[in-house]
């Protein structure tokens, strides 16, 4: 058994395990972080970015200076972004048989796997999962796809030239690798690879192995995976919380008994705790709008979004913003709202007995009846007319990169009375403001991350007793910018196998036993003789029959009459044609017996 | 031997009151708990007291499933469970578990409220009921306990029924309601799972609907030349199911023909269960999904709501009206007003149960008796058009087609339709068919395999050598059985000694045969070795360096006699294992060796 790690990023994880003759990969998460070293894709033409300055490098040479530029000390690259795809090299992306998918933020590199590598195999996801990765997928395209960008840089991409460049830049990984955004038609044709699967729904993989998505409690349709065969069990957990939210609880108790568990998608922000920033959220929000400020709120179009509608919309009235207009801009805005509340089955206990009245399961239906909530597919159209201010605005993308975001970073960038709240953690928000800089809204960091803390993950394999844990070597040490707190690791007896991006990792585990059906005639033909009390034996002699790596005894097709008496012997004229049968002998052999036997 | 033992407590050769138990390696399963329309009496409810006399039913089920929310299969649920009393978990689906409780309601309230019964459960109890229901998602396998499992498949039947397949092992019965699809549901799937029981319903075993298409364009020109006459169409529905399928095709029909007159349904109810379609429009068909973020085909611009008022407006209408058998409430009273008018129309889109208005206009009476003796004449038109989502004879084929069971079990029709199906069903598959009366039990012997460990050492040293002259070609394999403890498994001969610290044998036969040659001994060798090289082909003979002859593990060895230099012995040993080959060599060896020329 053998792990290929493709990506590094612990949270969106691409690893492939091979087990028993299959080859399964589980997550293609895409690393979009390397977007933060691009210039936004500004909707409609900004002076401001137009004008920065090109890069002069400390030899004073100036041939970077259309592709790289300068702002507030930062460099940026003024190309249309790209992402850090998963390692493709490392072994034959071909000969994956199957892609589990445990989120939609971890399918996001979907594309690029089974529309480029010569994957013909299958991707199982559930049905949420797919509806609202599709929407993400959507969402990013759109937001590259609507912003042609005629220049795409590669001169700095250059070995020779990274390594003059000032940090980040010269350290980015793999630049060589980095690719820009997938079509819908590449989307849909990674789509329509997914088949569909229901929690606890048993799949089994040529017979050999069978694969299991769990419910992980962290997003609509989110699961962790059980690959298993007879004797071994594999769990793969990503993405899980125990948190209380919209989605169904993580279930815990099938995960028990596994011999090896692999833990990634653990939270990015272990110090935070979520209700705490939901508070927070909400505080800063009402101050700035009190104050006749708007509030832009960067976020991915489903997830999080729910819950913090949810709690906007039973803290509305209590903070007097009764009249205060919410807007939701994203082009797929309104499926997403929509689709939120068809699930019914993907949701929480609280969530499903609402359905059961029947009422829609989420509030925000309520919001956008009573015109507090309206969503648009961009700031384009409707939304110029209705647009009041001050207000609140949810639209992504968390990268502040592209999106309709960027339009009111450069509208609002200027104005104390403004600020943006921060909830996504998957990028650093100092990061994601740097090329906005320098930048007189007010900024809040109130990251939400539901997925697993320390405390709950070392809990968690108290309970479910794995034999072996893999995870990400980032959560076998403290983190870089907290070494002290030895704490923010996971403490696993014994100690958890750590990899890395392109690593291959033997995973421990020994196959013992494999399971054989033998037919109810060869059954019968059996004698059985106890040998000790409460333990018999029957020798067999049978067909082995193999196919679809299923085993099967039957009764041999002419029945060379099993020697059972060691006393029969035959003497044949022929050579014999099959391969003589070789019972055991042992026992007490009664030697007064044999040798009066003998004798006569 | 293993046997399935199947006994229907109601449904068999009948319609209605669905209740079937079903005893599987040890397990004891009930399939539906429904309640009878065409009765009043006890008959409504199954007979319970078949399980047991006195106690509690949960010592004798290990759980109980539901097909979907039609009251004819959970109807009896709250008597079953709160007053006859059963604990243990009860299955069904997310959208049956949501409209089941409402039904249940409705019904109740018709029986006590409007009837005035009073021996019959109570809200409360309907609650209490619907505690005990555990929901499942389609696909998923549900571990009732160590052994049982089940596993529910889409079925398509109206929104949120599911076959049902349950297994104890190898071995395993599939339930299942109906297959067929329809303009808002996707067709029934269920994959080859080849279970040793397949138990279906038969509603309409005789008939093979023609195709849906026809039968909608029929429904809609009879509902158009009713409306444009001026007449009323009162349709009679049950809640859900049908009533939503017929919404979307007036809705569509009337906003392409641009057409005025008022569509109604019933209010309560079917209004409440467009709300549930909207919700769980995920178990509805590929296209609805696909279009529901623009527009929610449950959301109708035509249809209104019914005011009771409304029966007696001038000018024609279409109304939905509850219960679909014309047997009690809105329907049969509109029905009542409307009847003795020949513009007016009445068209019954399902199965009507013996007993009910609904069946006498069917069969073509007339002149009703309705209560207090008044005569009612139907003047108005009576049409019959079967959109009910049961399956046919076409649908049944097919799935047994698919699912390939072992044997089948009809339930859930009539004695007559059923004989026939059988028939059918056995002239063309060639199982076992069975068509069980009520109280009567089918029993099935099964055949099951038995699972073992086998250690993979043998496993895989077999299949290496299977691997070499023909990967195809079944191997022989040798092996030794242990069993310990209800474990079994299956490991080679040497393990199993060593396992159970037993010595081994070694039995070895020895035999000298007399040659005459009067060469040297190593000359005899090798004339012996030369001769078995040319009769064996297929061994692997050796010589030794030490001068004697191996073939496979068999040792030969020369010697000259001690007496007669002219003749040589040979000495043949060879172990009990390979018996068969050492007496086939000594016989060889005592014919003499061929006169060679060399």
């Amino acid at each position: 058994m053998k792990l290929y790690c493709l990506s590094g990023h612990p949270t969106l994880p691409c690893n492939v395990l091979k087990f028993k003759s299959t080859t399964i990969m589980l997550d293609c998460g895409l690393d979009m972080t390397s977007t933060l070293n691009f210039l936004p894709l500004p909707l409609v033409q900004s002076p401001r970015l137009s004008k920065l300055p090109g890069l002069v490098l400390k030899d004073g040479s100036t041939f970077l200076d259309k592709e790289l530029k300068e702002c507030s000390g930062h460099v940026f690259v003024d190309s249309v972004p790209e992402f850090c795809l998963p390692e493709t090299e490392l072994l034959d992306l071909s000969t994956v048989d199957v892609i589990l998918i445990s989120n939609y933020h971890c399918m996001m590199a979907l594309p690029y796997i089974t529309e480029y590598t010569g994957f013909t195999g299958t991707v199982y996801a559930t049905e949420p999962t797919v509806q609202i990765g599709r929407l993400l997928m959507e969402e990013l395209v759109n937001s590259i796809e609507r912003v042609p960008k005629a220049q795409s840089a590669s001169t700095w991409k250059n070995k020779e030239v990274q390594r003059l460049l000032p940090a980040p830049l010269k350290d980015a990984v793999e630049v060589s690798m980095w690719r820009k955004c997938y079509t819908m038609p590449e989307v849909n044709a990674a789509l329509s690879k997914i088949q569909l699967v229901g929690y606890s729904q048993k799949i089994e993989l040529f017979g050999a192995v069978q694969v299991t998505p769990l419910s992980s409690g962290y997003a609509l349709g989110s699961s962790n995976w059980i690959i298993q065969s007879h004797y071994e069990k594999v769990s793969y957990v990503s993405g899980s919380s125990l948190l209380t939210t919209h989605p169904q609880p993580m279930d815990q108790a099938s995960l028990k008994n596994s011999d090896v568990l692999i833990l990634t998608g653990l939270t990015q922000i272990p110090t935070a705790n979520p209700d705490g920033m939901v508070g927070e959220f909400c505080s800063n929000l009402a101050m700035t709008v009190r104050n006749g400020g708007n509030v832009l709120v960067p976020c991915y179009p489903s997830g999080v979004i729910y819950d913090l509608l949810e709690c906007l919309y039973q803290y509305i009235d209590s903070a007097g913003l009764s009249n205060v207009p919410f807007y939701f801009i994203s082009p797929v805005a309104n499926s997403s709202l929509e689709f939120s509340q068809i699930f019914a089955e993907w949701l929480c206990h609280n969530k499903q007995t609402k359905v059961y009245l029947p009422e829609p399961p989420f509030p925000h239906a309520e919001l956008i009846q009573t015109n507090k909530l309206k969503h648009y597919p961009s700031i384009h159209g409707d939304f110029s007319n209705d647009f009041k201010q001050p207000c609140v605005i949810f639209t992504g993308h968390p990268s502040l990169r592209f999106g309709d975001v960027v339009h009111f970073m450069e509208l609002w960038g200027k104005s104390s009375l403004n600020t943006v709240i921060f909830t996504e953690p998957d990028f650093s928000y100092l990061d994601a403001l740097a090329p906005y800089q320098p930048l007189a809204m007010k900024c809040v960091y109130c990251p939400i991350d539901t997925r697993l803390n320390f405390i709950q993950v070392s809990k968690l394999l108290k309970e479910v007793q794995p034999l072996h844990v893999v995870c990400p070597e980032q959560y076998t040490q403290p983190p870089p910018s907290q070494s002290h707190r030895t704490d923010l690791m996971i403490d696993c007896q014994p100690p958890p196998m750590s990899y890395r991006r392109a690593e291959v990792l033997t995973l421990p585990y020994k196959r013992r036993y494999e399971k054989i059906e033998i037919m109810p005639e060869l059954a019968d033909s059996l004698v059985p003789l106890e040998i000790k009390p409460g333990i018999s034996l029957a020798t067999v002699s049978a067909m082995l029959h193999t196919k679809d790596n299923k085993h099967v005894l039957q009764l041999p097709p002419k029945p060379p009459q099993p020697p059972t008496s060691k006393k029969r012997k035959r003497v044949s004229d022929d050579v014999p044609e099959c391969k003589p049968l070789k019972p055991l002998l042992s026992g007490s052999i009664p030697v007064d017996q044999f040798v009066q036997t003998l004798e006569k | 031997m293993p046997e399935i033992k199947v006994t229907p407590l109601g449904a068999g050769q009948d319609v209605g009151r669905s209740c079937i138990l079903v005893s599987i390696a040890g397990k004891n399963v009930m399939l539906d708990c429904g309640m009878h329309m065409g009765y009043n009496d006890d008959r409504r409810f199954p007979d319970f007291s078949y399980i047991t006399q006195n106690g509690r039913l949960t010592d004798f089920l290990d759980c109980v499933i539901i097909s979907h929310f039609h009251l004819d299969h959970c109807g009896a649920l709250p008597y079953f469970s709160e007053m006859v009393g059963y604990d243990g978990p009860i299955y069904m689906t997310h959208p049956t578990k949501a409209i089941c409780p409402i039904l249940l309601e409705d019904y109740r309230k018709i029986t006590v409220d409007k009837k005035g019964e009073t021996n019959f459960f109570t809200s409360q109890m309907i609650k209490d009921c619907m505690k005990k229901v555990v929901a499942v998602h389609l696909h998923q396998t549900v571990q009732v306990d160590e052994e049982l499992e089940i596993k529910a498949y889409y079925a398509g039947h109206v929104l949120g029924a599911a076959m049902f397949q349950i297994k104890v092992g190898c071995e395993s019965v599939v339930y299942t309601v109906s297959m067929h699809s329809s303009s808002y549901r996707c067709a029934a799937w269920i994959d080859k799972c080849r279970p040793d029981l397949l138990i279906t319903e038969s509603t309409y075993a005789t008939t093979i609907r023609d195709s849906k298409r026809c039968r909608e364009r029929d429904f809609l020109k009879k509902v158009h030349e009713t409306v444009e006459r001026g007449g009323k169409v009162l349709i009679p529905v049950f809640a859900l199911g049908r009533a939503q399928e017929l919404c979307i095709l007036l809705e569509t029909f009337w906003e392409r023909m641009n057409l005025k007159a008022p569509i109604y349904f019933s209010t309560g109810l079917t209004e409440k269960a467009n709300h549930y379609y909207k919700l769980f429009i995920t178990w509805t068909n590929q296209k609805i999904r696909k279009t529901f973020v623009q527009r929610n085909m449950f959301e109708f611009k035509h249809i209104k709501a019914f005011d009771r008022a409304f029966a007696d407006n001038p000018g024609p209408m279409v109304v939905f009206a509850t219960p679909g058998m014309l047997h009690a409430g809105q329907s049969l009273q509109i029905f009542r007003k409307w009847a003795g008018n020949e513009k007016n129309m009445v068209i019954m889109p399902g199965y009507c149960v013996q007993g009910t208005v609904g069946h006498k206009i069917l069969s073509g009476q007339r002149k009703l008796e309705m209560e207090g003796r008044q005569i009612l004449e139907v003047k108005m038109q009576v049409e019959y058009m079967s959109f009910s989502a049961h399956a046919d004879a076409k649908g049944i084929m097919q799935l047994i087609r698919q699912a390939e069971p072992r044997n089948v079990l009809l339930v859930h029709g009539e004695a007559k339709k059923m004989e026939f199906l059988k028939q059918k069903i056995e002239q063309e598959f060639h199982v076992n068919c069975y068509m069980p009366a009520n109280g009567e039990t089918t029993t099935i012997f099964t055949n099951p395999s038995i699972p073992v460990d086998i250690s993979l050492g043998l496993l895989k040293r077999e299949t290496a050598i299977g691997l070499l002259p023909d990967a195809k070609k079944p191997k022989l394999m040798h092996g030794t059985l242990i069993m310990k403890d209800n474990s079994f498994r299956l490991v080679s001969p040497e393990q199993a000694l060593k396992e159970l610290g037993l010595a081994e044998h070694q039995l070895r036969f020895t035999c000298r045969v007399h040659i005459q040659d009067p060469r040297k001994e190593h000359e005899t060798v090798l004339r012996v070795y030369n001769h078995l090289k040319g009769v064996l082909k297929d061994y692997s003979v050796q010589h030794l360096p030490d001068g004697s002859i191996t073939v496979e593990s068999i040792l030969i060895q020369a010697t000259a006699h001690s007496e007669d230099q002219g003749t040589k012995v040979l000495l043949v040993s060879w172990t009990y294992q390979d018996e068969e080959l050492g007496s086939y060599l000594t016989s060889l060896l005592k014919k003499g060796l061929p006169q060679s020329t060399s």
